[in-house]
Formats: structure tokens, sequence, C-alpha cells
């Protein structure tokens, strides 16, 4: 009995000395999921990496839905003293990686299998140069319509399947003195509009060759005319006092019954179960009119850091955010959907299993998109050329001709 | 007869232009005292109260929580620990900003105001400029600087980086001051054999008390109040309260909770309030002393 | 040596600052400069690519509306805040019994960063929420007050909130000017008839002229430095009615990684700074040296 103790005493100080050497993986982590819901969820990855031996550096910067953030990045980087971790999507992870910054996690992804448990439209987004470089938190779904049942049900008008219905619909409220759409009149909400408009009445090829590929003869199309003369009316059916005003309380209009629908990703999700409203019985959601998925996916890309322990960590880090039980817990709490696609998903609410059969729908048909107004489509320069263009359109008395002018060459100046 | 009641419609007309004084300075102080009103009301409601019912109204049942979340309980990441530990970041840095930049400036105005000597002016008129350079330009380049000295990320880099920019205010200050002090006090004490310093320390620094509490209030003001240095040139365990504040207040997709962010917007500018009402007093009184004299 | 050290010691002491200066002010203009010149996008670059940042920011139209947007806020926030800080002194020197206090109130704003302020100010402003629907509650139904959300008078509401920080600051500074003016001349003038209001025409004023020097110093330099304001009480918007050019380069070089272009944007506002600051500093120096 003695002697077996004291084998095991050896043993386990082996054990203990073996990860001494292996090094203590540390991560400094830059993100903005600063408040509630997206705080706790952080937490649970934090937790997570702790209980693997992982010491954990939180460097959250909030604002301007990640301005400040990448501020601090450049600083940082610029300065030779970049994060471990940061919170990065779409193609300014390509950007970061061509200013040769960003470490290869390449190794993780193979040995956990990302290939094939991530849609490859998602995958795409985390590669650079057919190496790994980043990895997926979440699927944000942009093109939502969420409604107030109880108005709805008054006015007796159902779900709108087309952009005719959402006229129709939308005419009829405001003569009965409801506001149709509820809105915050900020570039970013603007540009959300304005997207799953775009989406709705050109449909998954036009949305592709515009918004990705901008191909100018798509651009100034008689078919973005038409979109724009949607948001024409949509600004009709916003109320006066719209200009500046927060996503959330544009959603709270949703809930009191003052407004009608709200077109928003799917955190506002979290703002109506917070407020204890139930999915298809106080609430609606639905994809807004239209064909196609447009996607906003979180992730995290890993910088290229020296030490064996901060490498250590990258690889940890990265290994837990695609794992499963991680997926799980951070997109029930964050309302959006696991990037992986085996997540078993009992736990979560009716509008996320119909947005997981919707990506997998779309995935197969070829509509799964990526969202331009949420920074995954396009690099900064000509996202944000885009949304002045769609922006000023939206709060002036512009032309939809002179809109379609205005946004073509803005794009033109901004490559 | 008639003098008495000139005099008497004199003192009616004096009491009547009084009255309209107090109307219209109290209309101004209701002006000023709006958003402040705003926010102390709102961070003693209960958040179903803000859902609910109209922004801009008196709380129907107060309630201290929301301070109490958010000097220790608030969620700024994942640390849940309320703005008290980058409060005390915000205090180490502020100080010792503050006193350099203050003494330095001291200096600055001194030479420029009672050492006269050629191109003075022009030095003085390129650091005067300087106040004018917007500090969005200095980011990037400051950034790898900051890099190069082994600062980056440092309380220290950001002392250095407020210092660097506070110099041209504070200058200002001193020199304008100092040059309403007569020459001559200089001359007479080189006379008697005292020296640059002696003559700094012995005669100028004593007589400067006015000055020095405007130059504090104004430099302590702007560090404290920074948010564009503090984001940049921090890391994690060195952000500055206006980070925090700014990661309590400002989440995209989170629901938000008003009567905390307004709390925690409280918390942040007491340090800075405290200064204005407790040195308001001396603040005009040193401005009368001389630092608004040319 | 020690004569020497002795003789020089003013210039050694200004020095360091001067360096700093140097390098950090008109070095990093200089770079500035440079890279308003290249293609840089996330990250500075330096190969030089000729004007091409420059034509792309003339071609802008949102460049245009922050640029118009910089003439009218800075000349109405400054003109406004002068006169305000100035009325607001006066009055406050009438012998007031209850001064400290509202002096403290008039004051306080400039404590506050507008980050801390700035949701206050949007409820208020908002027509919806803030005064316009307080005052229609009370029953003046034709009431409105709908600048923040209206594009073409958004930047007056930004004005608005800028006039109400700084004001108190102002009013500080004249109030100090009103208190060192000299009490004996303006006795003699009551004494010999002179209506007050020509007594603050003709002696007070006057006297005052370094304080408005002092005042146009801060007011401008906050009004140049003027981005949270905007960031916190608009975000640019309604479109980007209210952009500015430190807002719009900010959104070029951090949100767009879009350097190149934010550099040249830097660059025109500090030539337009330049231009209006160089010549007021100049002649107040001057006459200051010879007055």
């Amino acid at each position: 009995m003695k002697h077996f103790m004291s084998i095991a005493a050896v043993a386990a100080m082996t054990v203990m000395a073996a990860q001494t050497a292996k090094a203590e993986p540390q991560a400094e982590v830059l993100h903005w999921w600063t408040s509630g819901g997206e705080a706790k969820s952080v937490a649970v990855l934090q937790q997570e990496f702790a209980s693997r031996g992982g010491v954990w550096t939180d460097m959250p910067v909030a604002g301007g839905g990640g301005d400040a953030a990448m501020t601090a990045l450049r600083a940082r980087v610029l300065s030779g003293n970049a994060p471990t971790a940061v919170q990065l999507k779409g193609p300014s992870i390509q950007e970061w990686y061509e200013e040769g910054v960003l470490a290869d996690i390449s190794a993780v992804a193979e040995a956990n299998g990302w290939e094939d448990v991530l849609p490859a439209n998602i995958a795409g987004h985390m590669k650079c140069e057919g190496s790994w470089c980043a990895a997926p938190v979440n699927v944000h779904r942009i093109d939502w319509i969420w409604a107030n049942a109880d108005v709805l049900a008054k006015n007796g008008i159902a779900m709108p399947a087309t952009w005719d219905e959402f006229n129709a619909a939308a005419d009829k409220l405001a003569a009965a003195g409801i506001t149709p759409l509820a809105h915050g009149g900020q570039a970013w909400q603007d540009a959300t509009v304005f997207e799953a408009v775009a989406l709705g009445i050109g449909g998954p090829e036009f949305f592709q060759k515009a918004f990705v590929e901008l191909d100018m003869a798509t651009l100034k199309s008689s078919t973005m005319v038409a979109v724009f003369d949607q948001m024409r009316k949509m600004r009709g059916y916003v109320d006066a006092d719209f200009s500046g005003r927060d996503w959330n309380l544009a959603t709270a209009m949703v809930m009191n019954g003052e407004a009608a629908f709200q077109i928003m990703g799917d955190w506002a999700k979290g703002e109506f179960l917070a407020a204890g409203k139930r999915p298809g019985i106080d609430f609606l959601c639905a994809s807004t009119p239209g064909e196609g998925f447009l996607y906003n996916v979180d992730s995290f890309a890993m910088f290229a850091v020296d030490g064996a322990d901060k490498q250590a960590g990258q690889a940890l880090l990265a290994e837990l955010i695609v794992g499963q039980n991680f997926q799980k817990t951070f997109n029930l709490n964050k309302g959006s959907i696991p990037a992986r696609t085996d997540v078993a998903l009992d736990d979560f609410d009716p509008c996320a299993h119909a947005s997981a059969q919707d990506m997998a729908a779309s995935n197969y048909g070829g509509s799964l998109l990526p969202s331009y107004a949420h920074g995954m489509a396009l690099r900064g320069a000509q996202a944000g050329a885009i949304t002045d263009v769609v922006t000023a359109h939206f709060n002036s008395d512009m032309s939809s001709a002179d809109a379609v002018e205005m946004l073509a060459n803005a794009v033109a100046n901004s490559l | 007869m008639d003098k008495t009641y000139n005099s008497s419609m004199k003192t009616a007309q004096t009491v009547i232009l009084r009255i309209g004084l107090y109307v219209i300075l109290s209309v101004f102080a209701l002006y000023f005292l709006m958003p402040l009103f705003v926010m102390v009301t709102t961070s003693l409601k209960h958040l179903d109260e803000i859902r609910s019912g109209s922004l801009i109204a008196l709380p129907r049942d107060i309630t201290f929580d929301a301070w109490q979340i958010a000097w220790s309980q608030a969620c700024t990441g994942i640390k849940c620990e309320g703005l008290s530990p980058y409060f005390w970041n915000s205090v180490s840095l502020a100080i010792p900003a503050v006193l350099l930049s203050t003494f330095i400036g001291a200096l600055n105005g001194y030479v420029i105001a009672q050492w006269r000597f050629k191109g003075a002016d022009i030095i003085f008129a390129l650091m005067l400029f300087g106040c004018f350079i917007p500090f969005q330009v200095v980011l990037l380049p400051m950034a790898k600087l900051l890099g190069i000295m082994g600062l980056a990320g440092s309380i220290q880099g950001l002392i250095f980086v407020h210092v660097v920019y506070g110099i041209g205010f504070t200058t200002l200050f001193f020199r304008n001051y100092y040059v309403s002090i007569s020459q001559e006090l200089t001359k007479a004490a080189k006379i008697d054999g005292a020296g640059f310093f002696r003559i700094f320390w012995s005669i100028f620094l004593p007589l400067s008390l006015p000055i020095i509490v405007v130059t504090v209030i104004w430099q302590f003001t702007q560090i404290w109040n920074d948010f564009l240095f503090g984001v940049s040139f921090s890391q994690a365990g060195t952000q500055p309260v206006t980070v925090a504040l700014n990661n309590i207040v400002n989440s995209t997709t989170g629901v938000k909770a008003y009567n905390v962010d307004m709390a925690a917007a409280i918390i942040a500018a007491l340090p800075t309030l405290l200064v204005y009402i407790l040195a308001g007093k001396y603040f005009i009184r040193g401005l009368t002393a001389g630092s608004v004299k040319g | 040596m020690i004569h020497w050290l002795e003789k020089h010691m003013p210039k050694l002491v200004l020095t360091p600052s001067f360096a700093g200066v140097l390098v950090f002010v008109y070095g990093f203009i200089g770079w500035t400069a440079w890279v308003s010149f290249t293609k840089s996008k996330l990250l500075p670059k330096y190969d030089l690519v000729g004007t091409i940042q420059y034509d792309r920011l003339f071609a802008s139209p949102r460049w245009e509306t922050a640029f118009e947007n910089m003439f009218i806020f800075g000349g109405l926030f400054i003109a406004i805040a002068m006169v305000l800080g100035l009325l607001l002194a006066i009055l406050l020197d009438q012998k007031i019994r209850t001064e400290g206090f509202i002096r403290t109130i008039y004051l306080y704003p400039m404590a506050l960063s507008l980050i801390v302020t700035g949701t206050a100010w949007k409820w208020i402003l908002n027509p919806g929420l803030g005064l316009q629907a307080t005052v229609q509650g009370w029953g003046f139904e034709s009431f409105t007050f709908d600048w923040l959300v209206n594009p073409d008078k958004a930047i007056y509401a930004v004005t608005l909130a800028g006039v109400w920080q700084a004001s108190g600051f102002v009013m500080a500074l004249f109030l100090a000017g009103l208190r060192s003016v000299d009490q004996e001349i303006i006795k003699a003038a009551q004494v010999d008839g002179i209506p007050t209001w020509r007594i603050y025409t003709s002696i007070i004023m006057p006297s005052m002229a370094p304080i408005f020097m002092s005042a146009f110093i801060v007011l401008a330099h906050l009004a140049i430095k003027s981005f949270d304001l905007v960031i916190a009480l608009t975000g640019g918007g309604p479109g980007y009615a209210t952009d500015l050019p430190a807002t719009y380069m900010y959104t070029m070089a951090f949100s767009r990684g879009n350097v190149g272009q934010a550099a040249s944007s830097a660059m025109i506002m500090m030539v337009v700074v330049f231009a209006i600051v160089v010549p007021y500093l100049y002649s107040e120096l001057r006459s200051k040296n010879h007055g």
C-alpha cells in the first residue's frame, strides 16, 4: 500500500512536471461583448479555459459595434503588443491576415475536424489562403422580421410573405393608427433594413452580384432602383421620431404594441425574452419576404504572438470555441444558433429552430449569403461607402435613380 | 412729494428688474440642470418603470439598486465587479499626469514670461498651436512610438501621452499669469545673486497658488474624462474608468439597463463634479488673479 | 561650466517640452501628411501614390457635409458660447445672493464628459420622449422641437448640447475678467452719470480683450475636438447630416480601415484650423507684446 502511494505520488509529480514544461496556456482576449447575456456567454468560455489550466486575461472594449475595439487593436498591433485572441469577423479577418499579423491555427482545426462540422460558406470566412486563421462562434440571422402577435391578430394581418403583402399590411396598420415599422435611424440599422429588402426584391443572385462581387452593372440595374423605391416606402412606414433611436427601443415599440413590425437580427429575440414575452404567442418571428438567408458570424482570430504559453493558449481557445459545449451554451444566451451543424438544438426556442432549418436549406440551395450591413460580405471601406448612400437616401427625399448613381460612384471611389 | 414719488418708482423698477434677473438666471439654471435631472431620476428607477413609462419623469418608486450594481456588480466583460477596479486605474494615472504636466507648464511659463530670449515667442506660439491638434490624428503614430519606447499598454504610457498633450495648455495658463508679474522682480533677484531655480522656487511658486488651482482643475477634467487615449493605449488591467463606463453603457446586442448606465455615468463623473463643486470658488478666484490677463 | 549652465538654464528647461512638441505635434502632422499620399488601408503604408486620396475626398458627398458642418457648428458654437457666457457673467455680477450656487450649476457641465451626458441629451432632444412630448403633455399641442431628427436641423441640436457644456466655463472666464476690472474707474464713471450699458461697452469690455482670446482658444479647442459630442448624441446621423471632420476621420481610419483617406481628411482639417487660428494667435501675441 505504502509502495503504491509513493508510485502514485511520483506519477502525479511527473504529470505536474510535464504540465509545467508544456507551459500554462495564456490568453489575452480582446472582445466587445461586455454586457448582460453576451458577457455571461464569454464567461462560459473563460471558465472552460480555466478548467483546462488556462489563464484568461480579459480585454473588453465596447462601443460602436466594435469600432472602439478596432481602434484599440490597431494601436496594440502598431505598438508591437498584439492581444492573443481578437473578436474579428468577415473579410476583416483576411484584411488583417494580409498585414501579416495573424497566426495559423490549422493544426487545431484539422485535429478537431472543423471542415466536417461547419457549413462551407462559413468555413470559407475562417480561412486565409487555405489555412485556418479564425474560429467561428455563432450564426446570427439578419433578415428577420419580428411582429407583435396581438396587433397583427386585431388587424387581421398575417406575416407577410412578399413585399407587396408587407406594403398592404403596413398601409392597413397606418390607417389604424399603428406605426407599421419600428425602426431606429442609425446608419447600421438603415443598412440592415436595406439588405433585407435587397435580398427580398432582387433575390440571392442579385444580392451576391451586388454586395459580394460589387458588380457595377448590378449596382446600377433597374432592380436596384426598385430596391430603393421600396426603401422610400419603408421610410413612410416609420414614425416621425425614429432618428438615432437604439434598436432595442424600437423592439420595445413592437412589444408595447405601438408598432407592428421590426426588421432586425436575431439579437432582438433576447430583448423580447428578457421582457417575458413568448415566441409564437406574444411575438412572431419570420424571415423577411423573399428567398435566402443572410448570416452574420462572430468569430475570433488569433494574432501572431511569441511565447509557448500564449501559443498554447491560442490552440486551447480555438479548440474550445468550436467545441460543442461552448457553441451550445453561448448561443442559448445570445439568441443566435451554433456555427457547427452537429449541435443538438433541443433547448433552443422555435425561432432558433427555424433559423437552423433555413440555414441548412439555403446552404443546400446556394442562397446562404453573408450580410453586407454587418461586415460579412465586404471590406470596411466598400461596405461603408454603400451604407453612406443607403442612409443618405433614407434620411432625405433623394430619388431612387440618384441613389443608384451615387451608389455606383461611391463604390468605385472606395476600391 | 414729487421726489419721493420718483424714488419709490425707482425702487419699484429696481425690484422688478431684480425679479426679472432672478427669473432669467433660474431659466438658465434649468437648462443647465436638465441632463443631470434626467440622469439622476433614471438611475433611481426600476428597469420595468423605464421600459414602460416616460423616460423623463420622476421615479414612482425610488431604488438605489442601480447604484450598487454600477459600482460593484455590473459586468464590464467577463468580470462583473462594476466600476470600482477601473476607478483606481484612473486615479493612478490622472494624479501623476496632472502633477507632472502642471509642473512642467509652470516652468515653461516662467521661462517664456520672465526669461525672454530670442525665439521664445515662436516657441510659445508653436506650443500653443499644439493645443489644436485633433487627437484622432496622433493615435497611430503615437502607438508606434509607445511601442518603441516600451510603454505600450502601461499606465506610464498613458501618463506620458497625457503630459505631452497637456503641456500646451498648462504652459499657456502659467505664461499668461507670469507675464503680468513685473520682470523687475526677476531682475532684482538676479542682482541679489539668486539663480534660475531659486527665483522660481522662492518667488514665483509661492505666488502661483491661484493659477495652480486653475491648471489642476483644467487638466484633471481633461485627463479624467479622456476616452480616446484610454481606449487606445491601455491593455487588460490598465483600462481607465471611462473605458469601463463605455463597456457598461455601450452594449450593441445586449439588453440595456438604463438605470445602471446612468448610475455608472454619474459615478464615473463624481471626481470631476466634486472638484468643480468644491474648488469652483477658487477656480474663479484663480482666473481673477490673472490667468486671464494678457 | 556652472556659469554656462546658469546662463543657458532657461533654454535647457524649455528644450524637452519644445522637442516633445516638435515630435509629437509637428512630427506627427508630417507623418499624417505623408500617409495622406499613400493607399494605406488597415495600417499605415509608406508607398507614395500621389493625390488620389484628396481626389476621392473632394468627390465624397459625405465629406462635403462634414466640412460644411465644421463651419456651421464651429462658428455657432464659438459665437453662442461666447455671447451666452458673457451675458451670464454680467447677470451673475449684479451682486446675486446665491451666486456661488448658481455659478456651480452653470459650471458643472464642463466636468462631465459627453460620453456620460450623451444619452440624457438624446432623450431630451428626442421629440417623442423629451422636451416636445413633455410640453405637448402640458397642453401645448402645437409645440414642436424636432431638431435632433430633422436632417437639416440636427447640427443645431448638436450645437445646443455643445453650448450647454462650454458656456459655463466661458462664463467663469468672463466673470473673473469683470472682477478684475478696476472698480475705481467704474465708480468714477457712475458719478459722472454715464449709463450702465455705456460703462459696459466702452470701459469694461475693452479691458477684457485678453479674456476674449483665452475664451476663443478654449472654445476653438473644444470645437475642433468635438467628437464625443457627435458620437454620443447622433452618431453622425440622421444619415450623415451631423458628421464633422473629426468623426469622418475617425470612421475612415478605425471602422472602415481606410487610413489613407483618413489622413487626407485630417490634413484638410488641419489646414483650416491653421488658417483660422494662426492669424488670430499672431495678432493677439503681437498686440500683447507691444501693449
